[in-house]
């Protein structure tokens, strides 16, 4: 049988459904963005970076339902002492979110901003640069974003930002575009936690100045059905450091792309994700690094924890681009296959063309360590417990790239936690 | 006690024989040491008495205190009471040292219907532990057995025997790779856990270590068998004389 060709009416379908917003200063960026949507054709199983994961459930007209998962732990990063923005199924909860004010930045919502905005500079600007390759699913967010968060980052912010996505409705279908302006020596962490809806299109633009430090950390909330396909573009200048790091447990689908263009020397840019999938469970990390200056870092490190079926996906590329000497750039995915249904699917990717660089990628996909399991087991560990222990400390490496060491804990906790119960 | 019995194993993959009949009783409180000549099936006699994967019984019985432990999972061995020192203390990269012993000692209480030991209790017995055997607490944070020399893995092996007071401990070699203060430290941690109520197993190449952690009865291993028994002075004749004339009397 023949796979299903992405057509126009695909495209058109699922624009159908849609509502432009018009009006305001995003209008140009919204009405390009629509035309590259257009050009591009939304993913279909042909489109070189869609071989894994089967796009048709993002694209299609309606959000397929999701169940809302019922969360009996508190919430992550709660007593914290951060500025909480909330969005339930992709709407703005202004009740439940904090004042948005603090020293060190201005924060604007996207759905509200006046017609002459710092943004408007921004918005869908690196999105529209980082079509290295198709990225439709961004195009079509800058487009239709119904919401989101502008944040100006002026100096050291006085605490993180903290973003809450609240899956209340079993067909939700949200849209939000984030825009992070970072001005030289500025400093902003940013938290983003839970589902987002039944289906969940997220974009976040990223410019981060000369000297600024941009942290962020995420956990894409249980739910078992939601779907999600975000993005992440982010610029880099002169000794600017950006660092992201993504938690997924459960999920039918989700697809993150992190984009990175180190474009000012001695920048330094650290992407990771550790995800726990069981049964039915197809998560696909996409990551692009492109050195264009002297002297940057980069890092993947991506932790993938497979079961019952679960599938993982990681397309990793480094770009080294002409001239872009001393580029120290690593990539590492790896999976740990805890039986025999579930399966990792890599496409690491080198692609250099200055000549002195140090690059290196590594790509491995396994079952969990014999020698070590006994080991634990032969001092009463038992089985179950003794796999929690082996899948935590595979997971790690990843954790370890949070910059936080508080947050790094709290996360880890959380996980241990998670398989505790899910063993019973 | 541990009693065995005619045990016969044989490599899960090759069908190769390995042990070919082995007869061992430890009694409480005694130490019992085997030596034997490289491959002649120490090591898996102290793996297939803890239960590792990869060997198939095809023959005889082992049980501790009466109870058939051949059955029993790798943990429910742990948590009758059977430790084993391994010969290559194995490294655990991402699982904590401190984690890995408090998880053990919590999980063998708890199978046991004990009542587990809290943070404060567990810290302050690890720490005088520890100090006993030269171990710092910089050790204890790292993960299990990474970045350890040989030394301080065979201390570390002591250090969880120490913290899971088992009956019956199996020493596979743990005095080989180290230096002679190294190898006091380990058999001051020993004869330290010696008491009425617990029995030693040391598989050692050498008489030096037995010098320290004295033996009441030693047996020699070839091909297999424990093909001759004796008391501490069959440690002194293979020191002086090898295997060959044992094995040449024997054969
Ligand atoms: N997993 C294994 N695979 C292959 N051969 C093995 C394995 N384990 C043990 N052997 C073989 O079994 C014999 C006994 O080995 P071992 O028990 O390690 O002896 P010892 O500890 O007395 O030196 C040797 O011939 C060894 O090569
Ligand atoms: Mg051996």
């Amino acid at each position: 049988m023949a796979e299903p060709a992405t057509t126009s009416n695909t495209t058109e379908d699922r624009l159908a459904a849609m509502t432009l917003p018009t009006g305001g200063w995003s209008d140009p960026a919204r009405k390009a963005a629509l035309t590259r949507v257009r050009d591009m054709g939304l993913p279909g199983r042909r489109d070189e970076y869609w071989k894994y994961t089967r796009p048709e459930t993002l694209v299609q007209p309606d959000a397929p339902r999701a169940a809302v998962f019922a969360n009996d732990e508190e919430r992550l990063f709660a007593n914290r002492d951060v500025l909480e923005i909330v969005f339930v199924d992709g709407v703005f909860d202004a009740a439940a979110s904090g004042d948005l004010q603090m020293s060190g930045l201005q924060i604007d919502r996207l759905a509200n901003a006046q017609d002459i905005h710092w943004a408007s500079d921004l918005y869908g600007k690196l999105e529209g640069e980082g079509h290295y390759v198709p990225r439709p699913l961004a195009a079509l967010n800058t487009a239709y974003a119904t919401d989101g968060v502008l944040i100006h980052v002026t100096g050291k912010a006085e605490k993180p930002i903290s973003i809450i996505y609240r899956h209340t409705k079993e067909d939700s279908d949200a849209v939000l575009h984030h825009v992070i302006k970072l001005d030289a020596g500025a400093e902003l962490t940013l938290l983003e936690n839970g589902p987002g809806a039944a289906r969940f299109n997220q974009c976040m633009e990223v410019d981060v100045a000369d000297t600024a430090r941009f942290n962020h950390v995420r956990a894409q909330g249980r739910d078992h059905e939601r779907r999600d396909a975000t993005h992440i573009f982010a610029r880099l200048g002169t000794q600017s450091a950006f660092k992201s790091f993504t938690l997924t447990v459960n999920g039918r689908l989700t697809r993150n792309e992190c984009v990175i263009d180190l474009t000012g020397d001695d920048a330094i840019a650290h992407v990771a994700g550790a995800c726990v999938g069981d049964g039915d469970f197809h998560h696909d990390d996409t990551v692009f690094v492109t050195h264009d200056a002297l002297n940057c870092e980069s890092r993947q490190v991506f932790k993938k924890v497979l079961r019952n079926g679960a599938v993982g996906v990681f397309q990793g590329k480094i770009l080294v681009k002409e001239g872009a000497q001393k580029t120290d750039g690593y990539q590492i995915s790896q999976s740990l296959l805890l039986d025999e249904d579930s399966q990792f699917l890599a496409k690491p990717e080198l692609e250099i063309y200055a000549d002195d660089v140090a690059c290196s990628h590594g790509s491995t996909s396994g079952a969990i360590d014999e020698t070590g399991l006994f080991y634990l087991r032969s001092r009463g560990v038992p089985m179950a417990e003794a796999t929690d222990l082996m899948t935590l400390a595979f997971l790690a490496e990843a954790l370890e790239e949070i910059e936080d060491a508080d947050i790094a804990e709290e996360l880890t906790e959380r996980l241990s936690g998670w398989l505790r119960r899910r063993r019973g | 006690m541990l009693e065995i019995k005619d045990l016969k194993v044989e490599l899960e993959e090759e069908g190769k024989a390995i042990l070919k009949g082995v007869n061992l009783s430890v009694e409480d409180g005694k130490v019992h040491a085997i030596m034997g000549p490289n491959g002649s099936g120490k090591s898996t006699l102290s793996y297939v008495l803890s239960g590792k994967d990869g060997y198939e019984v095809t023959g005889g019985s082992a049980s501790l205190d009466g109870e058939d432990i051949l059955e029993m999972e790798p943990e429910e061995r742990a948590a009758a009471g059977l430790f084993l020192a391994f010969q290559y203390p194995v490294e655990i990269p991402g699982v904590g040292n401190m984690t890995f012993l408090r998880t053990a000692v919590n999980a063998q209480r708890k199978a046991r219907g004990e009542e587990e030991l809290s943070a404060a209790d567990f810290l302050k017995e690890v720490r005088a532990k520890a100090k006993d055997l030269k171990i710092d607490a910089e050790m204890l944070k790292r993960p299990v057995n990474v970045g350890f020399s040989g030394g301080e893995k065979k201390r570390n092996e002591i250090l969880q025997m120490a913290m899971l007071e088992p009956k019956m401990c199996i020493l596979d070699e743990t005095d080989s790779g180290l230096d002679v203060d190294a190898m006091k430290l380990v058999a001051e941690g020993v004869n330290a856990l010696r008491s009425e109520g617990r029995s030693f197993l040391v598989i050692t190449h050498y008489q030096r270590l037995l010098d320290h952690i004295k033996p009441d009865v030693v047996h020699i291993m070839a091909d297999g068998r424990i093909v001759k028994t004796g008391g501490p002075e069959l440690a002194l004749e293979v020191e002086n004389n090898g295997y060959a004339d044992i094995l040449a009397e024997v054969a």
